[in-house]
């Protein structure tokens, strides 16, 4: 920015409190018992990282602005505004109707208008994935949706300044090093930070906070490419997972267990 | 007409199955009769959990792909390690294909992106996997990890040939590529699935995939939109043996000239146990049934009198008992031993999508109706350290 501020944005996610999915035996249906909404973990993650962040940056006498963006429904602005609580400068909440029923492409698309909504932003912060979808594709999505550069599943922070990220991250096999130039998207590990709990000032800065509320017409979306309607994909079918026995068991006492498991592994010697 | 919840006031009978099936407030019964509210994001759940069919998605019209039917052909991304041989899931998935393109009645092709110098005969091996055609691009720009340079030319590839499918390792850096790559085409991409099927006539590929920490799966589909695309987990399908007399032609594909790679790889660090655990012929694996973390040394001198190296759940990575590396399962590493002893492990789903390709799997656990039990071969019914204190005991007067 113009005037030295960074602008980091954080994109989160409400999720069920828990992911217990359990089979109704009565109806052979689907009962989930989610409990309160939480900012997904991964995100709570990311949004620490950019505290931190904002954090050394102010230490040296530099601003830092992080905003908090999510697409969900009206009750996500209270988790929002405890984002404010634990440090965030500012929060944005893309609800409507019409995003409902969104996959990946329709969720990033939906994102980009609310980061767009922004204004210019240096960094892009997502969890690496969300722990009721499991996909991990909304920031490599928004990446190439935005012509960004991405590191992906981040576990840690070397450096961040206002021209460069630079980064821990989780490859195959391993991990590596990597350095982006700014704007950049990023994607962190539950690992890599621990969000902190609210202040007493953020607490009272939250409840006076405003979180912005943008609906699709809003945010200039077009309703052929969000929610439902804009989604490739369709769940044809949810089922919870069966389990097919055919193991042989082993009996005995806990001796007689052990000698015939190392019989077992022998014999594959 | 819009998208949404539709309930059919005839049919509903007020019974409030489909409150209980939400996950978000989103529907609501009042006057016997269901309706939804602003806390619904059109999951499906309600239309599943309603025993009167009263429940129903509409989906507003909206425009996919123009002449599906232009689109044919499976296409398989090739990965290659940094030693510069293929991923086993590159052979794994190049068998799949060709099963689903004999269905089909199609053609495969793997695209090969090699980081410049790749010695072993990689096109070849894929040919003889069952690929018909090799697209090939040696460049030194496609260097691991970074895959934007890789997705923009799996992209090009794929703007230009127009495959149905195109199938992708659901690896660390599968899973990086595939949505740079579906969010360009804007196309619809599933994750990590553990199943792949295909209509033989519409060519529609049925993904199924574990969701919810692996406590749903879902079988998803890409009806309007080409390519339909999918990362599939590692160890889930059989590598299948080469055929030398397989023929197959390779065409070399160039990056384009204008393309530079914008992240810097400044170090790589590939010591640790992610590498040795996927390549592990003998696993142990555990979970909390261990009880603490002070049970985690008895643990490690099994594997060692084993000869295996140690695994373990997630909860035992988020307890720090052991650390990220060792973790086994979809949002870990994937394994494919011969022989998997799992000692109080309950069997998650996320958990045993990582444990698909193990040949023989010896589940310890107290609990008889375990899940674990339901992937094992081995079922020991008992307590995690009585067992694995006898075992290391029996393997110590084994060998003398």
């Amino acid at each position: 920015m113009a005037d030295g501020t960074l602008h980091i944005a954080v994109c989160v996610k409400a999720v069920p409190g828990s992911t217990d999915v359990r089979m109704d035996p009565e109806t052979n249906t689907i009962v989930r018992d989610g409990g309160a909404a939480v900012v997904n973990p991964f995100d709570a993650s990311a949004l620490e990282l950019a505290l931190g962040i904002a954090d050394a940056r102010a230490a040296s006498g530099v601003p830092t602005r992080v905003s908090v963006v999510s697409m969900g429904i009206p009750s996500t602005a209270s988790l929002l505004r405890d984002c404010i609580a634990r440090g965030a400068t500012d929060a944005l909440l893309l609800t409507d109707r019409a995003f409902a029923g969104a996959d990946t492409l329709a969720t990033t698309r939906a994102l980009a208008l609310g980061l767009a909504r922004l204004g210019r932003v240096d960094l892009v912060l997502c969890g690496k994935m969300a722990v009721d979808g499991d996909t991990a594709q909304i920031g490599p999505e928004l990446a190439g949706a935005l012509d960004l550069p991405c590191a992906v599943d981040v576990r840690g922070l070397v450096a961040c300044s206002e021209g460069a990220l630079r980064a821990r991250v989780g490859i195959d096999g391993g991990t590596a090093v990597v350095e982006l130039p700014l704007p950049a998207v990023a994607t962190v590990a539950k690992e890599a930070a621990r969000l902190r709990m609210p202040s007493i000032s953020g607490v009272l800065a939250a409840e006076g906070a405003e979180v912005e509320v943008l609906d699709a017409s809003g945010a200039g979306a077009d309703p052929a490419r969000i929610g439902l309607a804009g989604s490739p994909t369709q769940v044809v079918r949810s089922f919870v997972p069966e389990q097919r026995s055919s193991a042989r068991e082993i009996g005995g006492t806990a001796r007689e267990q052990a000698a015939a498991v190392a019989d077992i592994v022998e014999r594959m010697a | 007409m819009m998208a949404g919840l539709r309930v059919d006031a005839g049919l509903c009978i007020g019974c409030g199955r489909c409150v209980r099936a939400c996950g978000s407030g989103g529907i609501e019964v009042e006057g016997r009769l269901a309706r939804p509210t602003e806390g619904c994001v059109l999951c499906g759940s309600c239309v599943d959990a309603c025993p009167a069919g009263a429940i129903s998605i509409e989906r507003g019209d909206a425009a996919g792909t123009a002449d599906l039917s232009s689109y044919r052909g499976i296409f398989v991304f090739a990965q290659v390690d940094g030693d510069g041989r293929l991923a086993a899931v590159a052979l794994e998935l190049t068998g799949r294909a060709r099963e689903l393109a004999d269905a089909r009645g199609c053609g495969v092709t793997a695209l090969l992106a090699e980081g410049a110098g790749a010695g072993a005969d990689n096109a070849g091996r894929l040919i003889a996997a069952g690929a018909d055609e090799v697209v090939r691009c040696d460049d030194a720009r496609m260097a691991l990890p970074d895959a934007e340079v890789t997705a923009r030319w799996v992209e090009s590839v794929a703007r230009e040939r127009r495959p149905e499918a195109i199938l992708i390792g659901a690896t660390a850096f599968g899973r990086q590529l595939a949505p740079m790559v579906s969010v360009r085409l804007e196309t619809g991409l599933t994750a990590d699935c553990t199943a792949l099927d295909i209509d033989p006539g519409t060519g529609l590929l049925r993904q199924t995939r574990p969701a919810f920490g692996g406590n749903l799966m879902a079988t998803i589909v890409c009806p309007a939109h080409r390519p339909q695309m999918a990362t599939v987990r590692p160890g889930i399908f059989r590598e299948p043996d080469p055929d030398p007399a397989r023929t197959g032609r390779v065409t070399d594909v160039p990056l384009d000239a204008s393309i530079v790679p914008r992240v810097r790889v400044l170090s790589v660090d590939a010591s640790g146990p992610g590498a040795s655990i996927a390549d592990a012929e003998r696993l142990v694996v555990v979970g909390r049934g261990i009880g603490s973390k002070k049970n985690v040394p008895l643990m490690r001198r099994l594997a060692r009198a084993l000869g295996a190296e140690l695994g373990c759940t997630r909860p035992l990575v988020e307890a720090g008992w052991l650390e990220y590396p060792h973790q086994v399962g979809q949002t870990g590493v994937s394994v494919s031993p011969r022989v998997l002893v799992s000692i109080g492990v309950s069997g998650a789903i996320q958990h045993l999508a990582g444990i698909g390709g193990a040949e023989t799997v010896i589940a310890v656990n107290e609990d008889p109706s375990a899940p674990i039990f339901g992937v094992a071969d081995y079922k020991v019914v008992a307590d995690a350290i009585d067992f694995a204190t006898e075992l290391e005991r029996a393997l110590g007067e084994r060998r003398g």
